[in-house]
């Protein structure tokens, strides 16, 4: 499909999702991300064997999930903020059973009920596995109408080759924007890898089971480190950023979602003052991006992480850098939108005060 | 020349149960795997077991079994149950599992009418955690948590799940049996049939409740406990089919494929 369409940012995740094979969703209402549920229940409706459920509440949406995983499905659920909590449980579950699943958390002002503005309160949760235990989830942090498409696809692809729960980490701007988008081809499910795990029943193979219970700590031991040797292998073969005019930046501005829209915006303005400043954003969150800041920072010292949060990702930069460089902050939590002017005054004036126009 | 009359059902496993002397999930998983065999579903039957004594009941059932997070068992199974609608799809939950921390999921389950059968095993009490209060204790019944006994004006009174679930539409047939007679312990797998016939019929949620002796968190010995299911247990909780609409289901399911 190379026709180009004007899309909801909601309805670029539900379509895609579709067409990546997801043939079960399961929802609760909650705002601002009830665009996707809705779409859902018409794109599950229009397949023959796709499932739409409206949930009686988060946690059973997600084991509904968990349940159409079992049997062999690419399964979603989506939700915001404090549904998302709710759903932790289910999350935790899903990591240990080693099921794939696709999780949109498309994030809200914080915490408590906070608001339904755009918000980056969410990212310690999605990025430290969120539930209790011991483990991580695959973080996906798209920008853009054409990117929440791709990043969709991946998601249903990381979810099946890692077997584990993927999120993807976005607010109410990135799902109420309107943007031109390629929607990728529909996939043949029967091009999708075996699923030998699957619970389908007993016929001609042994009986199997799913379990999260490890009794003998020896074997609870060994299932971690199975769970960590997977978490190595993702952070080596997906970590990911967009680097913006980084080749002859003196400072780099890290942010990333809408977060990273804005500094754009705000870079380029600084750009034509002449002052030299580029951008990282990481699309995989979780697992963050730290090689290509360790790279930058072979060039230059100075890093302005940016969060619509009072800064969590800034801590993920801290333990990139191990000490390379100065890392400023600026955030503005709560649902509070920054334009990229007032972007551009935080970067001027640090710019200054590290008197980087002098090098 | 011996006859073997008595031998292991086909689809439970060579293992021993770890279920302390006098539990009912030994009975009632022995019947569960009669009745997989005796209807011929082992090939396409999938298990789901609870957070609580029953958890490893995977270790015990030689068919396919995914284990639920506590209370969400019939979440869980709606989900498989619906991307494999011709597979037979069951549940088999506690008493703190489905009618406290699952109350919920499961009264949406029988509402939706999800075409799954629930295994609902009552003793009154948290097993495996050691003898707290269940939504099901007895009023006065002794407890870890209710050491003067449960008072119903403190505590709530033992909660009716399996009457709730009656007055739901989705619900179609929903039994309470015990398995603390040779008697009983007969009703109990014929209710187990009917459940699982009505299922493999598609006509909707089934549920069968079954009273069962927990002598170690009782405090009783063996005997005692199946003394007090007669003498107690059924006196708040009475054996009986609390809803059987399977008759009036396959009529209106005949009456629809020949309209069609």
């Amino acid at each position: 499909m190379t026709e180009k369409l004007l899309m909801r940012g909601s309805h670029v995740i539900g379509e895609t999702a579709a067409l990546s094979g997801c043939r079960f969703y399961a929802g609760y209402p909650i705002t601002p991300q009830n665009e996707l549920t809705e779409y859902m229940a018409g794109a599950m409706d229009k397949l023959d064997n796709g499932t739409f459920i409206q949930a009686e509440s988060e946690i059973a949406a997600i084991n509904m999930v968990i349940g159409a995983s079992m049997a062999g499905a690419r399964a979603m659920t989506s939700s915001s903020s404090p549904g998302i909590s709710l759903k932790q449980e289910g999350i935790s579950y899903l990591a240990a059973f080693e099921l794939p699943a696709v999780i949109i958390n498309t994030m809200r002002g914080g915490p408590g009920l906070g608001n339904i503005a755009p918000a980056q309160g969410d990212y310690f949760q999605a990025t430290r596995g969120g539930g209790h235990g011991d483990y991580r989830t695959i973080v996906l942090a798209p920008a853009s109408g054409q990117e929440l498409a791709g990043l969709t696809r991946a998601a249903f692809d990381y979810a099946d080759k890692y077997r584990i729960p993927v999120m993807l980490l976005g607010d109410g701007m990135m799902g109420q924007m309107m943007e031109p988008v390629e929607l990728p081809d529909p996939l043949d499910l029967d091009t999708l890898p075996p699923r030998p795990w699957k619970l389908d029943g007993a016929k001609g193979r042994p009986s199997q089971f799913i379990r999260s219970l490890f009794l003998d700590t020896t074997v609870e031991e060994d299932h971690n480190w199975k769970l960590n040797r997977k978490h190595q292998n993702i952070t080596r073969d997906i970590s990911k950023a967009e680097l913006f005019e980084t080749k002859d930046a003196k400072m780099v501005i890290i942010a990333y979602g809408t977060a990273a829209r804005i500094a754009k915006g705000a870079i380029k303005k600084v750009r034509e003052m002449g002052l030299k400043v580029g951008l990282i954003r990481p699309i995989t969150l979780w697992p963050f991006p730290s090689q290509e800041l360790i790279e930058i920072s072979r060039h230059l010292r100075d890093f302005l992480v940016f969060e619509m949060s009072t800064g969590q990702m800034v801590e993920d930069v801290r333990l990139a850098l191990e000490g390379r460089g100065n890392i400023h902050f600026y955030g503005r939590p709560g649902g509070i939108i920054s334009t990229p002017d007032e972007i551009s005054k935080v970067i001027i004036s640090l710019y200054h005060r590290q008197h980087l126009e002098e090098d | 020349m011996t006859t073997k009359v008595f031998k292991r059902p086909k689809y439970l496993k060579d293992a021993i149960f770890h279920y302390c002397p006098g539990c009912g999930h030994s009975i009632i998983h022995r019947l569960l795997a009669e009745v997989v065999e005796e209807l011929d579903i082992g090939e396409r039957v999938i298990g789901v077991p609870p957070a609580g004594c029953a958890v490893l009941a995977y270790f015990y059932f030689d068919f396919d079994m995914g284990e639920a997070p506590h209370g969400r068992g019939a979440a869980v199974a709606t989900g498989i149950k619906r991307i494999l609608p011709n597979n037979i799809v069951f549940t088999y939950q506690g008493d703190g599992d489905i009618a406290a921390i699952g109350t919920a999921e499961t009264i949406h389950a029988a509402n939706r009418g999800e075409n799954v059968t629930v295994i609902f095993v009552n003793n009154g009490v948290y097993g495996m955690t050691g003898g707290q209060m269940a939504p099901t204790t007895l009023a006065g019944q002794n407890s870890t948590t209710t050491p003067g006994g449960r008072d119903v004006l403190r505590d709530g009174a033992p909660i009716d799940l399996s009457q709730m679930l009656a007055i739901t539409k989705g619900s179609v047939y929903i039994e309470r049996t015990a398995v603390n007679s040779p008697k009983n312990i007969r009703r109990t797998k014929k209710a187990l049939t009917k459940a699982f016939k009505a299922q493999m019929d598609g006509l909707g949620f089934t549920l069968v409740e079954i009273l069962s002796p927990c002598p170690t968190n009782w405090k009783l010995s063996s005997l005692d406990s199946l003394k007090w299911i007669d003498d107690h247990v059924t006196k708040t909780f009475p054996l009986k089919v609390i809803k059987d609409e399977i008759e009036n289901r396959s009529n209106l399911a005949t009456e629809a494929i020949n309209q069609t």
